[in-house]
């Protein structure tokens, strides 16, 4: 009876379907207006997105790919947080990337995930993104998708105005959002102000390997350095960071870091700062600091402890940095496509304070200052003013750019992306965001060639616009068609994590180069088995190491013999797969960290200390053929007093 | 939906019985286990149907790039060299010389298949597995074991298919 009612409710519902359909067909402009936002952003099946964007995973720690303008998931990126998916961060091989001075740190926050670019262009070598907590930079590979370089930045707390990259990848930048007493001693906090600096680091990327180093660390003032970007193009050798708390307040910070009018924009000539470095200037200081560097023909991670960086004094280097008044705590610091200009998304305010680069250059030239700061000029706010954008907004925090002569700015406060011209200040257009936007990404936005067909509105909170799922939501964001005068809402899709920042790139230039497979032949891993007959176990005192193969469908070896209770078990397992797409997973039952996931020619270790006598199994975790379920073995534990001799099988072998 | 439970539940005690009664005959659950490997393959195919392991299939070049193969009148050493080094990094997990194994004995190979049938084989198994008869034969015979692409180049097939010469 119940079947008989269901039948007649879907075939009503279908009518009204039907009809419905038809109606809206029939009458309504909008209906016709909907139907093409949808074909803007479906990508029918088999097709596929034209842009990559990298969304920031804030407190997941990680970077997650997806694809515009479908809004589909296609990957999280394992950074700065264990991620048992892949084994990341657990295996042997992966553990290394997560060591700091503080130890073993499992999670981080990640913020702003910035494009390797040569000549201002996006290049898609590498992608960097910042751990603001513990401070770190991490090197993204954007062949394997993987994390293949994190630095720890010392000095430094809170890295938030990070990881931005100068026009040629030279440095990768990394700003301090906390001022903390350097270097770091036992003393009253209320002593704060006069005594704490900020650092400001610029790490050098080589251009062949990618790696990083600290050239040098700027002992700036203790303010707060909250965002920054590179000058390009005629602005190229510059480098600007908002400022708050120039008040320096050591509690209650909404408040007493509220009260100077007008903040700064700290305006840094890196390339005279690089020369009078060059030249033997700075002070080296003893610190320590981990480099972690994963190398891709042996599979590894390892961990350096660096002792030693070079600091420098911005007083030693005069000419080198000025503040840029700019009202109203500052977040965002962002500089338009021909580097002209320097726009301060003043939080607290309606306004946004765009400074001109000639202006400030001239004012430099001319001494028009308005006083200094610690020995540090501040430019007159008139004299670098290039414009006021009165927006009639609340709450200015990014901006982006189209690179056709517009910007397009979020306003957290009013919920809005609010589109203006460059030069003559006018606001253009305005739609809402749902809600309380955050950053926002136009890929290559931040370059000197955007590709302005989408803006993507990165939204703080979600409420009514999914499903609901507990009192947690995911993040929602927003794209926008900005192919027109006008902006156009088309699609809304929800984030992982809490995305801060991101960063986009046509995949026409990633797809191409995105790797496929590890070859075996190149496989340089200590303990890999580049051929089934070297699968072997060995023990080394009460350590067992298994040097296993894995094709569809089997482990090599399958049934393994003589481990005892107490032992320490080394699975070094190597993945014969050459073809795309076909990883093996490993999992043993009681071992304490999580499964691997092994691409195709990849080697990686998991450890397993049995605890109890018996029969274990283990099995692959990726379903790899019509025969996984079969993909299974046995490794007997006996007793730690037990002397049954090591041995290991596969089939009558 | 009672009507869908009913039959469920009734579905769902015959699958116990049934398992029951697997269990109370062990002989017969043993004999299940290896008979399908010796029966059916001579029962079901009746008669004289080859496994396709034996057949000869000598005129089929399979399907895939590779056309035509012209053998040199002699084995070329450094080949054979190579395609024995690259058959044992990338092959021998699931095919050894001496016995069958997850796949079939390369042993002997020319004797029953043409040099483009292998290299197709090699260069593109799943495309074979679907078009080609032999191959798909092959994949029922080995428990649907489907042979793995191992993404070589056609040199490096060409060198295997030259180490395969001297395995008679």
């Amino acid at each position: 009876m119940k079947i008989y009612y269901s039948s007649v409710l879907a075939l009503f519902s279908a009518v009204i379907f039907l009809t419905s359909c038809g109606n809206n067909n029939g009458k309504s402009s909008g209906g016709a207006l909907n139907s093409s936002n949808a074909e803007k952003v479906y990508v029918a099946p088999g097709e596929q997105d034209e842009f990559y964007a990298f969304m920031s995973g804030g407190y997941s720690g990680n970077l997650t790919v997806y694809g515009l303008p479908s809004g589909r998931m296609f990957k999280e990126i394992p950074v700065f947080s264990q991620f048992p998916t892949s084994g990341y961060g657990y295996s042997e091989e992966t553990k290394p990337m997560l060591e700091t001075s503080h130890g073993f740190i499992p999670w981080d926050d990640s913020h702003h995930p910035d494009i390797s670019q040569t000549n201002g262009e996006l290049d898609g070598r590498w992608i960097f993104i910042n751990g603001n907590n513990t401070p770190r930079i991490a090197r993204i590979s954007l062949t394997t998708f993987e994390t293949v370089e994190i630095i720890e930045v010392p000095n430094s707390a809170g890295n938030h105005s990070s990881s931005f990259i100068t026009e040629n990848t030279e440095y990768v930048v990394a700003g301090t959002r906390f001022s903390v007493p350097i270097p770091q001693r036992d003393m009253p906090i209320k002593d704060y102000k006069g005594n704490f600096k900020g650092a400001l680091s610029f790490i050098s990327v080589d251009p062949e390997s990618g790696h990083m180093d600290i050239k040098f660390q700027l002992m700036m003032p203790g303010f707060d350095y909250d965002l920054s970007h590179p000058g390009r193009d005629k602005s190229h050798g510059w480098f600007f960071f908002t400022t708050y708390n120039t008040e320096e307040a050591n509690s209650l910070l909404e408040v007493n870091a509220s009260q100077n009018d007008k903040d700064f924009i700290a305006a840094v000539n890196w390339k005279k700062i690089e020369e009078y470095v060059n030249n033997g200037g700075g002070t080296k200081m003893p610190a320590n600091y981990a480099h972690n560097l994963y190398d891709e023909d042996t599979h590894m991670g390892t961990t350096t402890m660096k002792k030693e960086v070079l600091t420098v004094d911005p007083l030693k280097v005069p000419g080198a940095v000025f503040f840029l008044p700019t009202p109203k705590s500052p977040h965002g610091c962002d500089v338009d496509p021909t580097g002209e200009y320097i726009i301060g998304n003043g939080k607290l305010s309606a306004d946004l304070t765009v400074h001109s680069f000639t202006k400030m250059i001239d004012a430099i030239e001319n001494k028009k200052f308005d006083g200094e700061a610690y020995g540090i000029p501040i430019l007159k706010f008139e004299d670098v003013l290039a414009g006021t954008v009165k927006s009639g907004g609340l709450g200015p925090l990014h901006t982006e750019f189209d690179g056709k002569g517009n910007a397009y700015t979020t306003f957290f406060i009013s919920s809005e992306v609010v589109k203006w011209k460059l030069g003559s200040w006018e606001v253009i257009d305005r739609k809402p965001t749902f809600y309380s936007v955050g950053h926002l990404m136009i890929p290559g936005g931040n370059s000197r060639k955007p590709f302005g067909k989408y803006v993507v509105a990165l939204n703080k909170i979600t409420k009514d616009r999914y499903l609901p799922t507990g009192p947690e939501m995911e993040h929602s964001a927003q794209l926008y068609d900005i192919s027109g005068e006008k902006m156009e809402l088309i699609y809304d899709f929800p984030t992982h994590g809490e995305p801060h920042y991101a960063a986009g790139i046509p995949a026409s230039i990633l797809a191409p180069k995105s790797q496929k497979i590890y070859r075996l032949d190149e496989n340089k891993h200590p303990y890999a088995v580049l051929s089934p007959d070297q699968a072997r176990v060995e023990r080394k005192g009460n350590e067992v190491h298994i040097y296993m193969s894995t094709i569809r469908s089997h482990f090599t070896p399958d049934n393994i013999e003589g481990v005892k209770v107490g032992d320490k078990v080394y699975f070094h397992i190597t993945n014969h797969e050459q073809d795309f797409d076909v990883p093996h997973g490993f999992a043993m039952i009681g071992q304490n960290s999580s499964e691997l996931l092994v691409m195709p020619g990849q080697t990686k270790t998991s450890i397993w200390e049995p605890k109890q006598v018996g029969v274990w199994p283990f099995y692959c975790t990726d379903f790899c053929s019509a025969l996984h379920q079969e993909m299974q073995g046995y490794v007997r534990v006996s007793p730690a007093s037990s002397n049954i001799e090591l041995s290991w099988s596969l089939g009558e072998d | 939906m009672k009507y869908f439970l009913k039959s469920m539940t009734i579905l769902f005690t015959l699958a116990l019985i049934s398992c029951g009664g697997g269990e109370e005959k062990k002989e017969e659950k043993i004999s299940i286990g290896q008979k399908p490997k010796v029966e059916t393959k001579t029962e079901a195919p009746t008669s004289n149907e080859v496994p396709a392991s034996q057949r000869i299939t000598l005129d089929n070049k399979g399907v895939g790039k590779i056309k035509n193969v012209e053998l040199g009148a002699t084995v070329d050493q450094a080949m054979v060299d190579r395609g024995a080094n690259l058959f044992k990094t990338n092959c021998t997990a699931c095919h050894k010389i001496d016995k069958r194994f997850i796949g079939p004995s390369p042993t002997g190979i020319l004797k029953r298949r043409s040099p483009e049938w292998i290299m197709n084989m090699i260069l593109d198994p799943k495309l074979m597995a679907e078009e080609d008869q032999c191959a798909k034969d092959l994949l029922i015979e080995f428990n649907g074991a489907a042979m793995a692409n191992q993404n070589m180049t056609e040199a490096q097939a060409r060198d295997i298919l030259e180490y395969f010469r001297t395995l008679n």
